[in-house]
C-alpha cells in the first residue's frame, strides 16, 4: 500500500459520515423494519436456574388473539442442529504449545429437555404484535422438574456437584496450562513471596441498542435476508447456511445501524437462526426485537473470574516468578470456547519482563447466562491481576508502586521482545513496538507527579480526608486474525466502492475506512463510498470484534486497491499513450507527470475498463476495475497503555469519588484522532462501571436478582469523572499504515486503578481491594477496622 | 416488556375520575405521571384491568398558598415543585427534595401525588411529607378525608388509601419564622433511589430547639419520622453533642434491609450520615441559631 500523501486524511480527524443521518433521526435499526405481513416474536424463557422441562403445551397460548405460530425446543432440535463445532477453533501453533483439555458443550437453539439458566428460551411464539406475542407467551402451560442449581464456579468444579451436561461427565469443560522458564524453582528461591485471591465480578456489554433480528422469506427465489444487530454478519450466514441447509449466496445477512455492541453482538447466537428459519416456516417476514430485561437476562456476561495468583520477587522488587491459577465462570454454555480463558493467561506479564510463569486455567459450566466477549475479553481480569499484585509486591517492600513498575518494564531497546508464549492466534507473542517506560511516566506527570500526590496526600490525612493515587499498565493484542476481506472497485461513475467484512457498532468506521481509501487513491474522500456490514457485498469477511477492523479491514483494502489501481494505470496509460511510469492518480485523474492537461478521469477510465463494443482497454487485458483481497495478519499488534487516577474517598459514606483520570495510550498511527480519542474515553467510563457500579448478581438457586437498569447500574455522565487520554503513536512495524487497534483499550485498566487508588487511600487501615466491584460499604467498613 | 390488556379511561373532571373509580371495582388503578407505574406494567408486576389517566383533570394540579399551609394539587409535576419560588419560600425542604427525585425527564412527567400515593420506601416526597406532618387530602364519590402522614404510609407501596379513594392534594405546613430546612442523600448513581435520605427542619429560638422534625427514605418500610432524634434535639442549643445523639437515634430506629445496592447494617451506618448532613445544614440555615 502507498503511503498517505503529507495532505492526506489520515492523522486527521474528519468528521463522522454517519452522524449526519444519526444526528437528524435518519438512522434505522431492526427495530425501524416494517415488512409487508411481518409478525413479532417473542420467547419464553426459564425462571429457573436449572430444571427438567417436563412439558409444554401451546393450546391456551395459540388460542390468544393475534396469535400465529408457536414452537418448543424439543421441536425445534429435530429440525435444526444445536449449536456447537462452530464457534472460535484452537489454531495448530497453540494448541501444540498450551496443555488443554476442551470439551465444549452443545447448545440446542433452545432448551429441549432441560433448562440451564433463568433466561434460556425453551419456546418461541409469532403473533400479530409484540404486545400479543407476550400475551401468548404467558398462556403457554409449562412443567419443569427443578435441578439443583450450581452457582458457585469452583463448587462447580468440585467432584460432587451436579453435572450440568451429563454427557459431559463434568462441568469443569475446558483446562488450560502454559508455562514458560522453571516457575517452582524461581519461586522456591525467592526472598519474597506473596499469595493473592483476586476476583472479578460479572457484568456485561448493556449497548443503547439491544440486540435483535428481522427475517425475510422469498418462496420464489428460495432465499433469506435477514437484517440482524450483530458485529458478525459474515458469521451469522454461515452458520445459517449450515442450520438451513441452504446455500450461502441464497442468504443475505445485513446489519443495518447498531446502537452499540462491545463485543455482545460479537458472536451467533441462538435468535439469529431461529428468527430466520421461522421467517421460512411461516412464510411471513419474522421481527424479534430484544428487550432490556431479555437482554440483561440472555445475552451474554462476560468477566467473572477468581485468580488465586502468587508472585516471587527481590528486595529491589524485580519479579522473578509469576504464577496464576484461575477459575472462569463460563455460564451454562461457552459461545466461544476457551478463547477469553486464554486471553486472559496471555496478558498477564503484561509489560513487564518476567522469566518464569505459569498459567493454569478451569473453564467451569454454571446455571447462569453464558459468559463471552465483552469490551477487554479476558484483559481487565488479567490486568487486575497483574495490577494489584504491583502495589503489594511495592507495599512490602516499601517502595512507590510506580517505581516496581518501572524496574520491571520492558525498554524500547528490547523492541521487539519475545514474550515467551503463544498468542491465541498460535504465533510467539512478540511486542512488537512501543515505550513502556515513557507512557507511564507520562500518566505520572500528567496526573501531576508521585512526589507533589505524597504531600497532598498527607496533608489531607491531617484533615480526615482519605486521597489515593492508583496506577495501572497493561499491553493489549489487536488486530487479530484469521482475516478480513475487502472488496474495492470503480465504478461507471468513477466513484471508488469500498465493501469490507467490518461491522460498525458506532466506531465511525464508514469515516474511517473512507479516509483509508481516499489516501490509497489520493481521491477526494466525497468520491469514495463505503458499504459495510453486508454479506451481499463481500463473498468472505469476518466482522469487528477484538479490535480488529482498523488493521484488518485497512490492509484488505489497501491491498485490493493495490490491484485495481494497477489495471486503472494500464488502461490509462493505453488511453494517453504513454508509459505507466509516467503516470500519477491525483484527484481522480491519471495525468502525465508535468502535463496535467494530459489526462483522463476515473470515469472515463471505468468506461475504457468495461466489457463490450465501447471497450477501450489494451488488448489481451482483462475488463473492469475490480478486485477482492483477504488479509490474513501474520499476528497481533500489541497496543499498550499506562493509566493513573486521584480518588477521595468520603469516610461517613465510603463514597468514592474519582478527582482525575489519566490514560496515556499507545495504538500505534492514528487514522483519525478525534474518533480515537472518543473511542478510549468511551471505553475507560465502561471501566469505570466495572470498577463501581455495574455488577450481575445471583442469589443462591441462581435467580438473577439485577435484571432491569434500577439494579444494573450504569454509570452516567453524572458519575463520570474529568478524563484525559494522552495518545502517543509508536507505528508498528507488522503493517504499511503502521495502525494498531484501539476498541477495548480503554475498558481494560480502569477496574484495577480504581481498586489500587482506594488501597492507597486507606492504606493506614491495611484494607487491600482485591475483590471487584469496589462497593462503598466495603469502603466504609474498612474505617472501622 | 408489554403490559398486558386493560381498559383505559381518560376523565377530563374530578367527578367523572372518581364515578370511574368507583365503578371499576378493586383493581383499577389511576395514572398519573407514569414514572412507577409505567414500568411496572411493562414488567407485567402491576396488572390492573383499568386504568383511569387523570393527567386531563384541570383541577388537579396547582401550587395554592393557603395561609399557614401550602397545597399542591396531584398531578403537580415534580419540576414545577422545583421551579416554584412560592415552594422555596413556603416549603423549602420538599423543594430541596425534589431535586433529589430521579432525573430531569422524570420529574418534569412524575408527579407529587403519584410519588406519595405510590409510597415507594426509598421516595424523596413521603419523607417530606412525614417530616412534615403534611396532610393527605383524599377523596371518593362517598366523601373527602383528611389523613396526616403519621396514618397514611403503612408499608411498603401500601397506604391508607381506599380502592376508591383517590389522592387529590398535599397540605405541607409553611416553614415557621426562624426554622431552617434541609434535605441530604446518598444514593448509589444521581438520581437513583435513594440508600438513605434524611429531611430535616429545625425551628431554633432564644438559642434553643423548638421544634425539630427529622423523616428518612430508603431505610424503613414506610417513611419513617425519627420522634427520638428529634427528642434528642429538642430544647438543646443544637451543638454538636445533640446532634450526634439525634444522629444515634436515627440509626438506631432505622428499620433497614438488605438488597444487592447495600447491607441493612451500611444503610444503618449512611442513615446516621446523611442525618448529620441534614442537621448540620439545617442549623445552619435556622434564624436564632445559638
Amino acid at each position: 500500500m502507498t503511503a498517505a500523501s503529507p495532505a492526506g486524511y489520515i492523522g486527521r480527524s474528519v468528521p463522522r459520515r454517519e452522524d449526519r443521518r444519526l444526528l437528524l433521526g435518519q438512522g434505522s435499526y431492526v427495530a425501524d423494519l416494517v415488512l409487508p405481513g411481518m409478525v413479532h416474536a417473542a420467547f419464553a424463557r426459564s425462571q429457573l436456574a436449572h430444571a427438567r422441562i417436563v412439558s409444554v403445551d401451546f393450546a391456551r397460548a395459540l388460542a390468544e388473539p393475534g396469535a400465529v405460530f408457536a414452537l418448543g425446543g424439543a421441536e425445534l432440535a429435530r429440525e435444526m442442529p444445536p449449536i456447537g463445532g462452530m464457534q472460535v477453533t484452537a489454531p495448530k501453533g497453540w494448541a501444540e504449545r498450551v496443555d488443554h483439555r476442551i470439551t465444549l458443550p452443545p447448545q440446542n437453539l433452545m432448551a429441549s429437555d432441560r433448562v440451564r439458566y433463568v433466561g434460556e428460551a425453551f419456546a418461541v411464539v409469532c403473533a400479530d404484535s409484540r404486545y400479543a406475542a407476550e400475551d401468548a407467551v404467558e398462556a403457554i402451560d409449562a412443567g419443569f422438574e427443578p435441578l439443583p442449581a450450581v452457582v458457585d464456579p469452583e463448587a462447580a468444579s468440585a467432584p460432587d456437584a451436579a453435572v450440568i451436561h451429563p454427557d459431559l461427565g463434568t462441568n469443569a469443560v475446558a483446562e488450560l496450562h502454559v508455562e514458560k522458564g522453571d516457575v517452582a524453582a524461581a519461586m522456591a528461591s525467592a526472598p519474597h513471596r506473596i499469595r493473592r485471591r483476586i476476583r472479578h465480578h460479572r457484568y456485561a456489554a448493556m449497548p443503547l441498542e439491544c440486540r435483535g433480528v428481522a427475517a425475510e422469506y422469498d418462496r420464489r427465489t428460495d432465499s433469506l435476508t435477514v437484517w440482524s444487530s450483530t458485529q458478525v454478519v459474515h458469521w451469522v450466514r454461515k452458520e445459517l447456511a449450515f442450520a438451513l441447509g441452504m446455500a450461502e449466496e441464497k442468504i443475505r445477512v445485513l446489519a443495518p445501524d447498531v446502537g452499540g455492541g462491545f463485543g455482545g453482538k460479537g458472536h451467533v447466537y441462538p435468535e439469529d437462526l431461529i428468527i430466520p428459519w421461522l421467517a421460512r416456516r411461516i412464510g411471513r417476514p419474522v421481527r424479534w426485537v430484544e428487550d432490556r430485561h431479555e437482554h440483561i437476562l440472555n445475552a451474554a456476561h462476560s468477566r467473572d473470574n477468581i485468580h488465586d495468583a502468587e508472585i516471587g520477587f527481590d528486595d529491589t522488587g524485580r519479579i522473578l516468578a509469576f504464577r496464576d491459577d484461575f477459575i472462569v465462570d463460563s455460564g451454562a454454555y461457552s459461545p466461544v470456547g476457551a478463547g477469553v480463558a486464554y486471553n486472559t493467561t496471555a496478558h498477564l506479564l503484561g509489560p513487564y519482563h518476567i522469566e518464569n510463569f505459569a498459567g493454569g486455567t478451569v473453564v467451569a459450566i454454571t446455571n447462569k447466562t453464558p459468559n463471552a466477549p465483552y469490551r477487554g475479553a479476558g484483559r481487565p481480569e488479567a490486568v487486575q491481576v497483574t495490577e494489584r499484585l504491583m502495589d503489594i509486591v511495592a507495599d512490602t517492600l516499601g517502595m512507590e508502586p510506580a517505581d516496581v513498575r518501572l524496574r520491571n518494564m520492558i525498554g524500547p531497546e528490547r523492541m521487539p521482545y519475545d514474550v515467551g508464549l503463544p498468542y491465541r492466534d498460535g504465533v510467539p507473542m512478540t511486542y512488537d513496538s512501543g515505550d513502556y517506560p515513557a507512557s507511564l511516566r507520562r500518566a505520572i506527570d500528567e496526573i501531576g507527579g508521585i512526589e507533589a500526590f505524597r504531600e497532598r496526600q498527607e496533608k489531607a490525612r491531617a484533615e480526615g480526608r482519605w486521597l489515593g493515587l492508583g496506577l495501572g499498565c497493561y499491553t493489549e493484542g489487536t488486530g487479530v486474525g484469521p482475516f478480513e476481506g475487502a472488496t474495492v472497485k470503480v465504478d461507471a461513475s468513477g466513484k471508488i466502492v469500498v465493501s469490507t467484512g467490518a461491522c460498525p457498532i458506532g466506531q465511525g468506521h464508514e469515516t474511517v475506512f473512507a479516509q483509508v481509501t481516499a489516501d490509497a487513491w489520493n481521491v477526494p474522500i466525497e468520491d469514495v463510498v463505503v458499504l459495510l456490514a453486508d454479506t451481499s457485498t463481500l463473498t468472505m469477511g469476518y466482522g469487528s470484534i477484538a479490535s480488529r477492523s482498523t488493521v484488518t479491514s485497512s490492509m484488505a483494502i489497501g491491498d485490493a486497491s493495490d490491484k485495481v489501481k494497477a489495471k486503472v494505470l494500464a488502461v490509462a496509460a493505453h488511453l494517453l499513450e504513454a508509459s505507466e511510469a509516467d503516470l500519477e492518480l491525483r484527484d481522480g485523474r491519471v495525468a502525465v507527470k508535468g502535463v496535467p492537461d494530459m489526462a483522463v478521469s476515473l470515469r472515463e477510465i471505468a468506461a475504457a475498463a468495461a466489457p463490450g463494443w465501447l471497450s477501450r482497454r489494451p488488448e489481451g487485458s482483462e475488463a473492469g476495475l475490480e478486485a477482492t483481497s483477504y488479509y490474513e495478519p501474520p499476528t497481533v499488534t500489541w497496543a499498550y497503555a499506562s493509566n493513573a487516577a486521584i480518588v477521595e474517598i468520603e469516610p461517613d459514606t465510603g463514597r468514592v469519588r474519582i478527582e482525575r483520570y489519566v490514560e496515556v495510550h499507545d495504538a500505534g498511527r492514528l487514522v483519525n484522532p478525534g474518533l480515537a480519542d472518543g473511542q478510549v474515553k468511551g471505553g475507560l467510563v465502561q471501566g469505570l462501571g466495572g470498577a463501581l457500579y455495574e455488577s450481575i448478581e445471583y442469589d443462591e438457586a441462581g435467580q438473577l436478582l439485577t435484571g432491569s437498569f434500577a439494579d444494573y447500574l450504569l454509570p452516567t455522565a453524572a458519575e463520570t469523572p474529568p478524563i484525559e487520554v494522552v495518545h502517543m503513536e509508536t507505528p508498528t512495524p507488522l503493517n504499511p499504515l503502521g495502525v494498531k487497534g484501539l476498541g477495548e483499550g480503554g475498558a481494560i485498566a480502569p477496574p484495577v486503578v480504581i481498586a489500587n487508588a482506594v488501597t492507597d487511600a486507606l492504606k493506614p487501615f491495611g484494607v487491600e481491594f482485591n475483590t471487584l466491584p469496589i462497593r462503598w460499604q466495603d469502603v466504609r467498613a474498612a474505617f472501622d477496622s | 416488556m408489554k403490559p398486558p390488556r386493560f381498559d383505559y379511561h381518560a376523565p377530563e373532571s374530578l367527578d367523572e375520575a372518581l364515578d370511574l373509580l368507583a365503578d371499576s371495582g378493586p383493581d383499577a388503578r389511576i395514572l398519573a405521571g407514569g414514572q412507577s407505574l409505567v414500568p411496572a406494567l411493562n414488567f407485567r408486576l402491576a396488572r390492573p384491568s383499568v386504568l383511569i389517566d387523570i393527567n386531563g383533570v384541570a383541577e388537579l394540579a396547582g401550587i395554592e398558598d393557603a395561609g399557614e399551609r401550602l397545597v399542591i394539587g396531584a398531578t403537580t409535576r415534580q419540576r414545577a415543585i422545583e421551579t416554584s419560588e412560592t415552594v422555596a419560600r413556603r416549603v423549602p425542604l420538599l423543594h430541596e427534595a425534589t431535586r433529589y427525585v430521579a432525573h430531569l425527564p422524570i420529574r418534569t412527567r412524575g408527579t407529587l401525588g403519584g410519588s406519595v400515593a405510590n409510597a415507594d420506601p426509598a421516595a424523596e416526597d413521603p419523607a417530606v411529607a412525614a417530616a412534615l406532618e403534611a396532610t393527605m387530602v383524599c377523596r371518593s364519590r362517598r366523601g373527602e378525608r383528611r389523613i396526616a402522614a403519621a396514618g397514611f404510609f403503612i408499608d411498603v407501596l401500601t397506604t391508607a388509601l381506599e380502592p376508591d379513594e383517590m389522592l387529590i392534594a398535599v397540605e405541607f405546613p409553611g416553614i415557621p419564622d426562624g426554622a431552617g430546612a434541609a434535605f441530604a442523600e446518598i444514593s448509589r448513581r444521581d438520581g437513583d433511589f435513594a440508600l438513605a435520605g434524611v429531611a430535616a427542619q429545625i425551628a431554633i429560638s432564644n438559642g434553643r430547639v423548638a421544634d425539630a422534625r427529622i423523616a428518612a427514605c430508603g431505610v424503613g418500610p414506610a417513611p419513617l419520622r425519627f420522634r427520638d432524634a428529634e427528642d434528642a434535639l429538642l430544647d438543646s442549643a443544637c451543638g454538636p453533642e445533640a446532634i450526634e445523639a439525634a444522629c444515634d437515634a436515627v440509626a438506631a430506629s432505622s428499620d433497614p434491609h438488605d438488597d444487592v445496592h447495600a447491607s441493612a447494617a451500611y444503610r444503618r451506618q449512611l442513615a446516621a450520615a446523611m442525618a448529620r448532613r441534614a442537621l448540620n445544614g439545617a442549623r445552619a440555615r435556622a434564624g436564632g441559631a445559638a
